[in-house]
């Protein structure tokens, strides 16, 4: 007798998940055509997104784990705007090994303290990665108020470095191959999505914070270190925000207050579209990557459809992010009932 | 006993925004005393009115104390917060001028000026409560967690507030409808204060003359057993959501009415976060249940007291935020369980040495 | 330290503000031994058990484990370091991880999860132990019984020496208790140690070896099981002797009104989405009635569809004869209906709210929205109750969750007696609390029925609806399979409609 493959709760939204982002894509393709046959357009969306990607991966473990960090956002535009002062300094003696070291600095210097008040002190995540956020954008004007783009030589180079992939491209008009390429952001992006893929999956670690994120209480009667656990899932999100603004930073070159608005909101609605249920316990990176994308091709559609008045695009996230969320919501109680 | 027993413990909660605005003023009466001074100024339009520092803690902590008698309904029964409440200001206010103007963005003239306007405060309230409608069935009917659900609108509002007036900034001709957001002639306490105190009254008398607070008490506290008890959970969470959808649209009323014009991006940006502020400044347990509205209320014109105090000592608007996380970790830091744990250890370490010296 | 101990401890203290709650008790336990704790609520058993997992920290006296010596424990990792196992009466597994790694997760050496080792070693010690289920399945998709077994596997697989059953059966049926009870003798052969907590004295008397008693905070004593009839047993842990625990019936007499043969309430064909088989059933004015079958039978899932708890999905109910529908709660408690249900934390306390709240919940909701109490009227309605059922607390003001188990479902059977019901259900009243307001309850019962209103009790304990019930529903697998009353109304009878034989 063959036994029925029952899918747990992770993977049933991951499949969910990537079902939808394929027949959206498709229908793409088949209804708008042109552009979304194009490999480049399909890698642009890495390109634009390789941030968000990385924010949003963070996202996901603190979701997993049952919390929830919104400082997000403020930390990328704290990170590019430190980075764009350092690099700019009249002297002109930064260097991007400074600056990355800046990036990271920050990133879990937030994690420490966003995750002892979260883990150690038992504050809502929410409150303190909101206080967290508060912060971030308040320093982020008084480091430097206005916006401004970096002129140093190396940085540039770095900026435009593109790494072009082998066989597939696109004919251009002139009839010469032109292949497809990524920026250097879009690399880090997805080692970190392929480590923290391993990190969840194999590592105690990662299953620690399921387990912490699944119940709390029982994780601590199972030997789990709850606190550590939590603290570790805060400063893993808040670096990975360091690292996600200099990819940021790279992609755009320029620092600003203004920067990575919404991104926190953006990252959250990734993390749930991917699969990862704000209850905690229940999520999947890949799922996560997905929900990135899945985003994006919508923004895309949006803008090819013509709708291209600011408004589609809040719109048809916010009707997206609906969407999935009536998905879960009623996959689980199906479930439940079960 | 037992009696002042409660009555202190209630007091307590109320204590927490109290001593902080006791400690706000403190530092600002010995930085500089004239904060408190309230002067009478003849202003543009001709008015004699009253202004100082605390005249402007009272007129721009309006919207926030609005909002949070909201807030703290929706916290108490959902065990969430509604972050859309900026958005849905922008999207009740926007559907206002769009009466009051009548689609037009430069009109010369408002036709039956008191009729519209109060046509447009109605359309306000119900598109202000569709919204709350919208909340409250995401959160009581299929069970999203507010913040989440809330989300949906918070991304989404302000572009519905755009599309609304087709992305136009209608301006108000008519300079009456600048009395909702300023002062009446004639009368020097600027109009939000009445704006205000009316919707404490009505929210005092709902509480006193009917079971509003137990119910949601009761849902926040065990939904399960509040349903065995006769009580329609999903009704008490999703009426919370709507109440806060009125309270925005009088919130966006006086927002509208401060500039007589709107700008969908900036309008009431950030104040989601004043308002979750104000029901946490005031004691309030942001995971649901038991709740104490004065407190919330209070809590609100301590933040706005914050800003107007920072914005004294020339803190940049931008910059603001920061200031203002600082204070809210060191806050929720002395009112964590944990810290106050450590703190009665020390105190009462302290304490027995001293009992043995005396004996 | 004897050499057949495992542990020793010594002159315990532990103090709550306010509160003793453990003083200068003494325990000990040897290999190979299922030793009973028991006491009444708050007699300190929880916290002596909190001591000796690390969940609290002990503030006087000696912990001297076998081959450790003495020794100090701060946490429950601590505990599981030195092999002493817990498994509580809530499950405290994660129901999102699988079997396999409910087992193991929490401990071990090395950064990375071996699956297939895992799962290996997990499937060997699942067919072990005889527990149906298998190691890549999703925890929450298990049984509660399979769960809580599951917890024991991990236990059992952590070498422990102490092992801790803490309230392990009160959901489990018969079946599932006898399955635990041998794998708890399995173990006993290996060696281990068991501190066996339960309420129900049945189970002590099978299982066990040793008892010790605790009373408010003290050690009453240890005895062998053999030097302590239940009688004793019952008395030590009041610390009085009962004589009024066998027959309380006799005493009371019943209804004796004109209307005594009138049905009150009548359902036929009721039906629920909780999965039980369409019933019929009635009872008359000043009954007391009871649903009685294993758990898991549909009892309590009748008396939810009685109520409107649970949806309604056909059937017709008739109020004193008149045809009536109840389609929720309210809809019953309007027809004078009441309920108190069977999970006393999560579907009957209001956690937060004062006793006086809770006890005003009902017959407030029922009076209406738009009509509150007043404070005076609120508070002369709780404080009448509290005197009434002789309710122990600080003040109505306390929040009923710092009230004991007992004290605590006197509150929700004061606030449906408030309500003045002419049809009070009643699902497990008195389960995990103390016998002394075990017997209160039951009394209380039957004088409401004598002064005429109609009562339908649960229980899992049989004598306990012998000694109140005049007729029994006996309900087998969703169905009800039988109706008991006068002479039949016997264990034997009930167990054997239980299990089937009458039925040929």
């Amino acid at each position: 007798m063959k036994k029925k493959i029952k899918l747990n709760d992770s993977n049933l939204l991951l499949v969910i998940t990537i079902v939808i982002f394929t027949l959206m894509y498709l229908g793409a393709i088949i209804f708008q055509g042109g552009g979304f046959t194009k490999p480049q357009m399909f890698f642009n969306q890495f390109n634009n997104n390789a941030a968000l990607i990385i924010t949003a991966c963070g996202m996901s473990v603190v979701m997993i784990t049952g919390g929830i960090d919104i400082s997000v956002g403020g930390v990328v535009a704290l990170v590019s705007m430190c980075c764009a002062v350092y690099l700019d300094n009249p002297n002109g003696n930064g260097t991007i090994g400074g600056s990355i070291l800046i990036a990271l600095g920050i990133g879990i210097a937030y994690g420490i303290v966003q995750g002892f008040l979260v883990a150690y002190l038992d504050i809502q995540p929410f409150i303190v990665s909101l206080a967290g956020m508060f912060f971030a954008r308040g320093m982020t004007t008084i480091v430097n108020t206005a916006p401004f783009n970096v002129e140093n030589e190396k940085f540039k180079a770095l900026k435009l470095t593109k790494v072009t992939i082998p066989f597939i491209g696109s004919i251009n008009k002139k009839g010469e191959f032109s292949p497809a390429y990524v920026e250097i952001g879009v690399i880090v992006a997805l080692l970190i999505v392929i480590l923290l893929f391993v990190v969840l999956r194999w590592t105690k670690l990662g299953r620690c914070f399921y387990a912490v994120g699944g119940n709390k209480q029982s994780a601590l009667m199972l030997g789990i270190n709850v606190r550590r656990t939590k603290f570790l899932s805060h400063l893993i999100c808040s670096t990975l925000a360091g690292i996600a603004g200099y990819v940021y930073f790279l992609h755009v070159g320029s620092g600003s207050a203004s920067h990575a608005t919404g991104m926190e909101m953006q990252a959250i609605a990734s993390s749930i579209i991917g699969g990862t249920m704000l209850t905690g316990g229940v999520g999947n990176i890949i799922g996560t990557l997905f929900g990135v994308l899945s985003l994006s091709t919508i923004q895309n559609i949006v803008s090819l459809a013509g709708l291209d008045q600011a408004w589609w695009t809040g719109i048809t996230i916010a009707a997206m992010l609906g969407i999935f969320l009536i998905i879960q919501s009623v996959v689980m109680a199906q479930r439940k009932k079960a | 006993m037992s009696k002042n027993k409660t009555k202190k413990f209630e007091a307590g909660q109320i204590l927490i925004p109290l001593i902080a605005l006791i400690l706000l003023a403190l530092i600002n009466l010995i930085v500089d005393p004239s904060f408190f001074k309230i002067t009478p100024v003849v202003n543009n339009s001709g008015n004699t009115v009253l202004s100082g520092y605390l005249i402007t803690i009272l007129d721009y902590g309006s919207e926030l104390g609005i909002l949070a008698i909201g807030m703290t309904l929706v916290t108490a029964a959902s065990g969430g917060q509604d972050i859309s409440v900026g958005a849905t200001i922008a999207i009740a206010g926007s559907a206002m001028l769009k009466i009051i103007c009548g689609g037009v963005s430069r009109p010369t003239e408002v036709k039956n000026y008191v009729v519209t306007v109060i046509v447009a405060f109605v359309v306000a309230c119900i598109v202000g409560m569709l919204c709350g409608a919208f909340n409250g069935t995401l959160v009581a009917v299929f069970k999203i967690q507010p913040m989440i659900a809330t989300l949906i609108l918070f991304t989404a509002g302000r572009s519905i507030a755009a599309w609304i007036n087709n992305n136009e900034l209608p301006i108000v001709p008519d300079p009456r409808f600048a009395y909702f957001g300023g002062f009446i002639p004639g009368i020097p306490i600027p109009t939000t204060v009445f704006i205000v105190a009316i919707c404490i009254v009505i929210i005092a008398l709902v509480l006193k003359f009917t079971n509003l607070g137990l119910y949601t008490q009761a849902v926040g506290i065990n939904e399960k057993s509040s349903k065995l008890n006769g009580i329609n959970p999903t009704f008490i969470k999703f009426l919370s959501f709507v109440i806060l959808g009125l309270c925005v649209a009088v919130a966006a009323l006086i927002k509208v009415s401060r500039l007589s014009t709107i700008n969908y991006s900036v309008i009431a940006k950030d104040i989601e976060m004043d308002a979750i502020l104000a029901v946490a400044l005031g004691g309030n347990a942001l995971s649901g249940g038991k709740f104490n509205m004065w407190s919330s209320i209070l809590g609100a014109y301590v933040i706005q007291f914050l800003t107007t105090t920072l914005y004294k000592f020339h803190v940049q608007s931008d910059a603001l935020a920061a200031y203002k996380a600082v204070v809210v970790i060191i806050l929720v830091v002395f009112s964590a369980p944990t810290v106050r744990e450590f703190f009665k250890k020390l105190f009462s370490f302290k304490k027995k040495p001293a009992q043995k010296g005396v004996a | 330290m004897d050499e057949k101990r495992v542990l020793e401890m010594r002159g315990i203290y532990k103090i709550f503000p306010a509160v003793k709650a453990l003083q200068n008790v003494d325990f000990s336990l040897n290999k190979g031994e299922i030793h009973a704790l028991m006491g009444e609520n708050g007699a300190g058993k929880s916290t002596l058990i909190k001591v000796l997992t690390g969940v609290y920290e002990k503030d006087g006296g000696t912990i001297e484990l076998q081959g450790e010596g003495m020794v100090n424990i701060h946490s429950p990792q601590d505990a599981q370091k030195l092999g002493i196992s817990t498994v509580y009466q809530e499950i405290t597994l994660c129901p999102n991880l699988t079997v396999a790694e409910n087992m193991f997760i929490g401990r071990g050496k090395g950064l990375i999860t071996n699956w297939k080792q895992m799962n290996a070693e997990a499937d060997k010690l699942l067919k072990m132990l005889d527990i149906p289920a298998s190691a890549t399945q999703q925890l929450g998709s298990c049984s509660i019984a399979v769960q809580q077994m599951v917890a024991i596997a991990r236990a059992v697989d952590m070498d422990c020496k102490v092992l801790i059953l803490d309230e392990p059966t009160s959901s489990l049926d018969e079946q599932e208790v006898e399955k635990l009870f041998g794998l708890m003798r399995d173990l006993k052969e290996m060696g281990v140690g068991i501190i066996f907590v339960t309420h129900f004295l049945d189970q002590v008397y099978e299982v066990c070896d040793k008892i010790t008693v605790l009373r408010d905070g003290q050690l009453v004593g240890e005895y062998d099981i053999a030097d302590l009839p239940r009688v004793q047993l019952v008395a030590k842990m009041l610390g009085k002797e009962m004589d009024d625990l066998s027959d309380i019936k006799g005493e009371e007499g019943s209804y004796q009104g004109e209307d005594a043969d009138k049905k009150i309430f009548e359902a036929t064909g009721l039906q629920s989405d909780a999965g039980i088989h369409p019933f019929d059933f009635y009872i008359k004015k000043g009954e007391v009635n009871g649903f009685t079958g294993l758990l898991g039978s549909g009892r309590s899932e009748c008396v939810r569809a009685i109520f409107g708890a649970d949806k309604v999905l056909g059937g017709t109910v008739k109020m004193k004869g008149k045809e009536i529908k109840i389609n929720k709660p309210l809809d019953a408690m309007k027809n004078g209906i009441a309920y108190l249900p069977e999970d006393r934390k999560v579907d009957g306390i209001i956690g937060d709210l004062s006793v006086r709240d809770n006890i005003i919940m009902a017959l407030q909701v029922l009076t209406g929205f738009w009509k509150p109490f007043s404070k005076a009227k609120a508070n002369a309605f709780a404080d009448e109750y509290i005197k009434k059922l002789n309710i122990k607390t600080a003040s109505a003001d306390t929040p009923i969750k710092s009230l004991s188990g007992g004290n605590q479902q006197k509150v929700i059977l004061a606030r449906w007696l408030l309500m003045h019901p002419e049809y009070l259900i009643l699902d497990e009243p008195t389960r995990g609390i103390d016998v002394g307001t075990k017997v209160d309850i039951q009394k209380l019962v039957l004088e409401l029925a004598k002064e005429g209103m109609s009562v339908t009790f649960i229980s899992s304990e049989t004598d306990e609806m012998l000694r109140t019930c005049s007729r029994l529903i006996v309900m087998r697998d969703r169905k009800v399979v039988g109706e008991l009353s006068g002479e039949d109304l016997t264990q034997n009878k009930i167990m054997s409609t239980i299990a089937g034989e009458s039925a040929v």
